[in-house]
């Protein structure tokens, strides 16, 4: 008898378990459009040259040694990595009022957050505060507030199916219905699925709706620079929350834009009314963050930390996530050009209209089976690609491939 | 900036108002967030930095120092650098459970090479966020499938931390004698008499070598007879093991009591830490093992454990896990880390018999034996809270009131002043 033989099998991670199956796939055509990692035009993973450049100052630099990291983290990353978002001349720097949290990637950022939440926001160790995500959403948001302790973690509407945009009006509906002082977790930039973001009209209309309603902020920015090419264009949203003086919390991943996917660069960064709030509300995140990991792993932040603190690294950062912006826009627009001269029936104008790393396509889940059965293409069964994983080299094959799927299969 | 271990218990959230929503608005969401205590070993090391007195020693430090009271990157590790720097590997992401060849050879070193376990493919070993982060998601398993039992009994006192995760996790914690004052050493009687108490399928935990905050041990009989006592309890063990190899200076001494658990039919679950041991503090390399009835099992609550860490952090970081992995699985770097982890410990245990020296130099009749009985990097020197203070305020000793001293801390070049201070403040 074992104390574990009631424990069951549980369900693979879908999006990890899509990656094993395209790793056993003997097909030499098959492509990969499944997990979120940038690609090059040889489909290879891209170690960031500036990133291979400040490992070497890393490596060379003697005096460094692998000490344990203060409990909230390295603090010229810290700041640095809230400055991405917020900007640096952010009037809430300039009157001391943000704080942040180095975390294990953007998932330990949205953890630390909702744990925080959990215990301290809407009164104490309120498990009922409502938590809301969009329809659809990265599927791990759910699972962190859930097992933050949230009981009642809802959908807000965001994407039109039909109309294949944003559905403005079921998100402002939600909005006004949504009982006071619920959670919204709000995609900073580059939508993940859907590609999707609101226009900044439509930003400043749901601002409008969360500061009348007393709704709590919480974005979650995975993809800065990596949506437009442009840091602060991607990070308009955030700082216009700012200027509309709400409290916030925005969780930042520097996975993407810096290539550091598995090193865990996370920084939650919080926006309060004043230092003295900012300075209680740290002290309580030392304590969650001592239960968890005690103090987060100082190799990929020392790394972020040294090219946003040195100009020229800065700047050849940013040249490192135009060139991975703008290959992803260059496969979105041939991807789109390539359906549209096959005649393939529907519309695709949105696959350049989404911006980030995905597009949700529209295929539907027998059509997506279908791609990966039959032509071993591997997306997500809501229809969801990965652009990177689009190349020069099989864009013919993938572009033909949705065709065939769409003309033969509905 | 080292992260200290404290016997002393960090409380989480202040008081509990009656659950509600906040009826008026207050100027900030935050208002009611009341300031978190602070933390007894970082107030340790802030007043150690603001003290102007060069004799000043810092002995709350829970990370090795050399004996010039530096930091001590090991060679195997930067050699072990330097081989992952010309590989030019990726930054892809790991698996959730981690770096396959970091998790394989992370549980021989525990189990030993040969150990049935591992052969039959019975244990489930997933990369943790060091030490903390392998006792978080044992608690978090504990807790969602442990069901029949809600207590975990730690040993008095136990690391300072042990408490805040495992209530955390929503666990509760009991205790069972370990320490006792009186010797400075193992209440063996004490112990074997709480833990004939503990009711069938609580979790018991056991720290597998140089037990801290105390540095006593169990002598291998002494293990033996609680190995029986448990099986009679029917506890389910957790070891914690974050000085491998740090203790006694020999990888498969300070694993025994694991293994010999194993090897009389518990099947325990485990966590282990390379902070230590490798020096690798800030990278976060650790470990956690379940040992299963079969593969099948294992297999079953592999997948659980993923899901368990997925919504925590997704998957774990890479470059501890391959440094480690590359010192564990190179045959002469894994000698070579062999040696230092040797002379680490060996420095330790000289510091012990020259601080005892040093006392005895100073006209200490006091008895001082504990300090070289008991093992790894700490010292529960018994040194009382007023004495301690005495120690600080005067002589610039840094260490935490419950009288425990990092034996890190102490060099050849400070510890005749050390000893000076504390025969003053005990004479």
């Amino acid at each position: 008898m074992s104390l574990f033989g009631e424990v069951p099998q549980a369900i693979p991670v879908a999006v990890f378990k899509l990656s094993n199956d395209f790793k056993d796939d003997p097909n030499p055509m098959k492509v990969n459009l499944g997990v979120g990692a940038y690609r090059t035009d040889e489909g290879q993973p891209w170690v960031l040259p500036v990133v291979k450049k400040v490992e070497k100052i890393i490596v060379a630099d003697n005096s460094l040694n692998h000490e344990y990291l203060p409990i909230l983290g390295l603090p010229e990353f810290r700041s640095s990595a809230s400055k991405i978002a917020l900007g640096e001349d952010s009037p809430a720097i300039q009157e001391n009022r943000v704080g942040a949290v180095q975390c294990l990637g953007g998932t330990g950022a949205l953890k630390m957050g909702a744990e925080f939440l959990r215990r301290w926001y809407n009164g104490n160790d309120n498990m009922k505060t409502p938590v809301y995500v969009s329809a659809p959403t990265w599927e791990n948001h759910n699972s962190v507030f859930a097992n933050a302790g949230f009981e009642d973690v809802r959908p807000y509407k965001y994407w039109d199916a039909e109309k294949r945009g944003l559905d403005l009006a079921g998100f402002l509906g939600d909005l006004e219905t949504a009982p006071k002082h619920s959670i919204f977790v709000l995609h900073a930039c580059a939508h993940n699925p859907t590609g999707t973001d609101p226009t900044h009209v439509e930003w400043m209309q749901v601002a409008e709706v969360m500061k009348r309603r007393k709704l709590f902020v919480f974005f979650d920015s995975a993809y800065q620079g990596f949506a437009s090419g442009c840091l602060d264009k991607d990070a308009w949203a955030v700082r216009y929350f700012v200027t509309q003086g709400f409290e916030m919390f925005c969780a930042q991943s520097f996975s993407k834009n810096f290539g550091l996917y598995n090193e865990r660069v996370g920084n939650l960064t919080i926006v309060a009314r004043d230092a003295d709030n900012v300075r209680r509300v740290l002290s309580q995140m030392e304590k969650i963050v001592r239960v968890t990991w005690s103090n987060p792993p100082s190799q990929g932040a020392r790394l972020v930390a040294i090219t946003l603190n040195t100009a020229e690294l800065f700047a050849e950062w940013k040249d490192n996530v135009k060139t991975m912006a703008d290959r992803v826009l260059s496969m979105r627009a041939s991807l789109q050009a390539k359906l549209q001269a096959l005649g393939t029936p529907g519309t695709w104008g949105h696959i350049t209209q989404q911006i980030g790393m995905f597009s949700f396509t529209g295929l539907n889940p027998k059509q997506v089976e279908y791609m990966i059965k039959e032509r071993s293409i591997y997306l997500m069964a809501s229809g969801r690609i990965n652009m990177c994983g689009l190349t020069t080299k099989n864009i013919d094959y993938v572009a033909k491939s949705i065709h065939e799927t769409v003309v033969n299969v509905q | 900036m080292a992260l200290l271990k404290s016997s002393k218990i960090i409380s989480t959230v202040g008081v509990h108002p009656p659950l509600g929503v906040l009826s008026i608005r207050a100027s900030s969401w935050w208002s009611e967030v009341q300031m978190g205590p602070p933390d007894p070993i970082l107030g340790v090391s802030e007043a150690y930095k603001r003290d102007t007195n060069p004799k000043k020693i810092n002995l709350g430090v829970g990370a090795y120092r050399d004996d010039q009271g530096k930091p001590y990157v090991l060679s195997c590790v930067r050699k072990a650098e330097a081989q992952i720097a010309a590989k030019k590997l990726d930054k892809e992401y790991l698996a959730i459970g981690g770096l396959g060849d970091f998790t394989k050879a992370c549980a021989k070193l525990a189990l030993g090479d040969d150990n049935e376990v591992i052969k039959s493919g019975r244990n489930i070993t997933v990369q943790t966020i060091s030490g903390t982060g392998s006792l978080r998601i044992g608690a978090n398993f504990l807790s969602r499938f442990h069901t029949e039992a809600r207590d975990v009994y730690l040993p008095k006192p136990s690391w300072g931390n042990h408490t805040p995760i495992f209530r955390d996790a929503g666990m509760q914690l009991k205790a069972y004698t370990y320490y006792d004052p009186k010797t400075c050493g193992f209440d063996f009687q004490g112990a074997l008499n709480d833990i004939s108490k503990i009711p069938e399928k609580s979790v018991i935990m056991l720290h597998a070598c140089a037990h801290n905050p105390t540095g006593v041990d169990p002598r291998p009989e002494q293990w033996k007879e609680i190995a029986d006592l448990v099986k009679k309890r029917n506890l389910l063990v957790f070891f914690d093991m974050a000085y491998q190899g740090f203790a006694s200076g020999d990888i498969d001494r300070d694993a025994w009591a694991v293994r010999y658990f194993i090897e009389q039919g518990h099947n325990i679950v485990l966590s282990q830490s390379f902070a230590k041991n490798m020096g690798l503090y800030g990278e976060r390399v650790g470990g956690f093992t379940v040992v299963c009835k079969d593969a099948e099992e294992a297999n079953r609550v592999e997948s659980q454990l993923k899901i368990l860490i997925r919504p925590i952090y997704s998957n774990p970081p890479m470059n501890g896990a391959r440094i480690a992995a590359t010192i564990l699985n190179t045959p002469d770097l894994y000698k070579e880390w062999l040696g230092e982890v040797h002379g680490m410990a060996n420095r330790i245990i000289t510091m012990r018999e020259l601080l005892v020296a040093n006392l005895k130099k100073e006209g200490s009749t006091r008895n001082w034996k504990h300090v070289i009985d008991q093992i790894g990097m700490f010292c529960f020197t018994g040194l009382k809270p007023e004495q301690v203070e005495r120690l600080t305020k005067e002589f610039s000793v840094y260490m935490t009131k419950d009288g425990r001293i990092s034996m890190a801390g102490v060099t050849s070049g400070n510890v005749g002043y050390l000893a000076q201070g504390i025969h003053a403040v005990t004479k």
